[in-house]
């Protein structure tokens, strides 16, 4: 029973969604699991604050290691949200100055537009500028011509390198017009018109025939490994 | 003092002094200036200020119920409602003012984006102490950045999508009085389908209880199955039929110039790119095939499909590092220009 | 700052590419941080940029923009957030300030959840500071972000008011003027998205662009670590590609050289992109270096080991 409901739920969402692409007829059913989806996956949203809250709470509680750092996630994520759910000083908007709750959250000037610029802004976009320190340090590190595969794999990495910039251009821009194709920049765009869509193409469609399979496979009830507990 | 601690040290000492000289030289450093518009909305006929509600203030954006009649709305004195808005200057645009009206308070220098602008700065300068060693600033900014994130990205869901849409069709009247006063009528439809969202979603948020976690299976069942059905049609339409269509290119191509005679050498250089792309895209395919040994032909065509797969790999890698040296460049730039001061590539302060 | 445990007295016995290979990668951040702030310092005192020759995939994007008749409907959406904002703000910037100039009637959508604000700021930038005359709800409008990713797609495909019920304002979308006619996502000739993942370019595509190509354009701009994986759909699916912050200094050098005007310099805030090209230059040059001297390293040792 608690795996036999939940594989039917799927079974008829997946080929309500399915046919809907096919049957006019199916279509609004299919708006409207289209549409229930987006409210559920936005209640996700809550469920995904909510594990983080709970899983903190438990790690203070328990005074394991970094507890103190709980305290700063669970503190920044309360204020955050007490600012957000609350509009907190965002002023109702101009069109419908009636209803208070009107104004928008991204306003400018607002406290959790302040969080926007000065806290999420600044803390993402570090992050992912890291990465590009490690790229450097993998590079040095790791990029061995060892075989021919790997020397591919650095010559076009090469080309690629020096193409997208200026660098190309000034390394092999005086190549004559009947040999243009040998610009590093040209053959940058060559490698990945050609080969970079070759290869991705490939990979493309075995992942499709991948997803349709798997896909078919839970819509069948054939693969009920997601259900948890194995094929039964 | 271990080494490190006095590495730290030594870093922090130095950045302090070369922050306070910085401060030092022309025009400083670090500093938001905001102008302030009065705005003041005369409030619809037969509508009671709903003022208590909601409207609170923060250090910037103040807003009051100024001229809210108590009295009921009559065609005399219309109700109004009015607030501040503070929208971001440039330091140019501040120095005119005052040059123009030393006296003038319409733009001043705003405290809670300076500190923020600094917390900004201290928070991205935390983060690179990463690089350094793993330390207590870090771990604090990192701590920071999932709380805020997850709080922030649950208040989007709510006030975005679950307030027009959910309470928007089971509360309208509520919605229609407190947020969205143009709100459409939901049709019956609509209602029951969001009565249908409510209970996978409560049903979903019933994981967080110490019991009866299985009971989240139906709505992740909803969602599995949903995704299944969208992701069949759409992989197999675009990624399957389509790539497979877009890889039946001519091998010999005529490419005719402006007096319609054929150029050989783009013709060649035509026909080589496609024959190379139709035998990359099977070479490849043979690579990925599997249940059959990779010997003879099929062993060949699979080793050219490596070799393929390996100028895909290396054209990603060539990409990759582009991209994340482009925001690694940003930040740099946030931290020249918008903070220290050091630059001036949008001529805000007329350096 | 030193590299890792061994017997000091013996390292100047060590071979030189021995102590390189050991050396501690602190030093290999220090000089990427140097590739990086060199350029901007120098770029952001002399203003100087480097060229830019735009590509087919980058031009492409300009046509399909350009070609379009004044007041056309576009659908623009920002599928990013800051964090991606480096590589994409500028595109995305460039990519509304043709769409203003050329009067076409834009409809800002966003299925990230921090992409509303992105698009709110980059409207207030392009249109809000140099196109005043726009009319919110007449001219352009914010429709804000909604959850569900490829089921919001889903959802436009048949109806757009379903996906989108209201815009940024509060405003219902059965009362917005521009989009009276507006029935499903097909209504629109040309769909640009500014992507830095999931969902993004790949999904419009598999979800939108492969149901209706007869119907509408789609052009779009996403990150370097996307674009490869784009360059299959080029130009069947995807009519224009900008890839990377190559793709946005491409563009946006074509964007300023058409709004051009005589006398008057094109205002920094439309530069972004090439400005960040020549941190890009040093940058990978160095990552260039970085990788001869490790196969370098490798070679010597390799060379050592054998004899």
């Amino acid at each position: 029973m608690k795996r036999i409901i939940p594989m039917w739920i799927a079974i008829i969402g997946g080929f309500a969604m399915m046919l809907s692409s096919f049957v006019p007829l199916a279509e609004s059913a299919g708006e409207m699991f289209a549409d229930v989806f987006n409210v559920v996956a936005a209640i996700a949203f809550v469920l995904g604050a909510g594990s983080l809250a709970k899983q903190h709470l438990e790690k203070l509680s328990r005074r394991d290691a970094g507890w103190g750092y709980s305290i700063i996630t669970l503190g920044s994520f309360l204020i955050t949200l007490f600012i957000g759910l609350g509009k907190i000083g965002i002023h109702p908007n101009e069109q419908f100055p009636q209803a208070a709750y009107s104004g928008s959250n991204e306003m400018e000037g607002s406290a959790f537009g302040w969080i926007y610029e000065y806290m999420i802004t600044p803390l993402t976009s570090t992050m992912f500028a890291l990465l590009a320190f490690f790229v450097a340090s993998a590079a040095f590190r790791a990029f061995r011509a060892k075989n021919t595969e790997a020397i591919l794999l650095l010559v076009t990495a090469f080309i690629v390198l020096l193409g997208r910039t200026f660098a190309g251009v000034v390394l092999t821009g005086w190549f004559p017009d009947w040999a243009s194709g040998l610009r590093l920049e040209n053959l940058s765009i060559y490698v990945m018109q050609v080969f970079n869509t070759a290869g991705n193409r490939a990979i493309m469609i075995g992942i499709a025939l991948g997803v349709a399979a798997t896909g078919l496979r839970i819509l069948f009830g054939i693969d009920r490994s997601w259900l948890g507990g194995g094929d039964a | 003092m271990t080494r490190q601690a006095k590495t730290w040290l030594v870093i922090g000492a130095v950045f302090v002094a070369l922050l306070v000289a910085r401060g030092m030289i022309g025009q400083g450093l670090g500093r938001v200036y905001v102008k302030r518009t009065d705005v003041t909305v005369t409030l619809p006929d037969a509508v009671v200020v709903n003022s208590a509600a909601g409207i609170g203030s923060t250090t910037d954006s103040s807003t009051q119920a100024v001229g809210a009649s108590s009295a009921p709305p009559s065609s005399s004195s219309p109700a109004t409602i009015s607030w501040q808005e503070w929208k971001q200057v440039t330091p140019l645009e501040f120095i005119a003012a005052q040059k123009a009206n030393p006296a003038q308070t319409e733009i001043t220098l705003s405290w809670s984006r300076t500190i923020g602008l600094w917390l900004a700065a201290f928070f991205t300068l935390a983060i690179f102490s990463f690089l350094y060693a793993d330390n207590p600033l870090y771990k604090i900014a990192e701590s920071l950045v999932v709380g805020v994130s997850a709080a922030y990205w649950g208040v989007i869901g709510f006030w975005d999508t679950l307030v027009p849409k959910m309470f928007g069709a089971l509360t309208p009247g509520l919605v229609k009085s407190l947020v969205q006063p143009s709100l459409v009528a939901p049709e019956r439809l609509q209602q029951i389908s969001m009565v249908f969202a409510l209970i996978l979603g409560v049903m979903m948020l019933w994981r967080l209880l110490p019991r009866g976690g299985w009971i989240s299976a139906w709505p992740l069942a909803f969602i599995v199955g949903v995704t299944a059905g969208l992701k069949i049609v759409s992989h197999v339409e675009s990624d399957l039929m389509a790539q497979a269509a877009a890889t039946m290119k001519p091998l010999v191509v005529s490419v005719t110039d402006a007096s319609g005679s054929t150029n050989m050498w783009d013709s060649w250089w035509a026909s080589v790119a496609n024959v190379l792309l139709v035998t990359g895209v099977i070479c490849c395919l043979a690579y990925f095939f599997f249940s059959v040994e990779h010997k003879g032909v099929v062993g060949g065509a699979a080793r050219v499909g490596i070799w393929y797969l390996m100028i895909t790999f290396g054209a990603s890698f060539g990409f990759t590092v582009m991209g994340r040296i482009a925001l690694l460049a940003a930040r740099v730039e946030f931290l020249f220009d918008d903070w220290l001061w050091l630059i001036d590539p949008n001529h805000f302060r007329g350096l | 700052m030193s590299g890792g445990n061994f017997n000091n007295t013996n390292a100047s016995a060590r071979p030189w590419f021995e102590r390189l290979d050991r050396i501690d990668r602190r030093w290999i951040f220090l000089l990427m941080f140097l590739a990086v702030s060199g350029p901007i310092l120098w770029i952001g005192v002399t203003g100087k940029t480097l060229p830019e020759a735009p590509t087919l995939a980058a031009r492409a994007v300009f046509q399909e923009i350009d070609q379009l008749p004044a007041h056309s409907l576009v659908l623009i959406s920002f599928d990013y957030d800051p964090a991606s904002a480096g590589e994409l703000q500028p595109m995305a910037t460039s990519l509304v300030r043709q769409c203003a100039a050329k009067n076409l009637r834009m409809v800002f959508i966003a299925l990230w959840p921090l992409g509303n604000q992105v698009a709110q700021q980059t409207i207030q930038d392009v249109i809000g500071d140099d196109y005043p005359a726009l009319k919110e709800g007449d001219d352009f409008v914010n429709m804000g972000y909604q959850a569900g990713n490829e089921a919001v797609m889903k959802l436009l495909l048949t109806d757009f008011a379903k996906a989108f019920p209201k815009d940024s304002r509060g405003e219902a979308t059965s009362n917005i003027p521009m989009l009276k006619d507006v029935k499903m996502v097909s209504d629109f000739p040309l769909l640009i998205s500014v992507s830095a993942g999931y969902p993004g370019s790949k999904e419009w595509v598999q979800y939108v662009i492969s149901a209706y190509n007869e119907k509408m354009n789609f052009v779009t701009g996403c990150t370097g670590v996307s674009a490869p994986q784009l360059y299959p759909y080029f130009p069947q699916q995807i009519a224009g590609l900008l890839g990377a912050i190559k793709g946005a200094a491409e563009y946006e050098s074509m964007v300023n050289e058409s709004l051009a005007v005589d006398g008057v310099a094109t205002a920094p805030k439309y530069l972004q992109a090439q400005r960040r090209m020549g941190p890009q230059l040093v940058a990978h040059l160095l990552m260039v270096g970085l990788i001869i001297v490790g196969n370098v390293i490798f070679f010597a040792r390799k060379r050592r080991g054998a004899a």
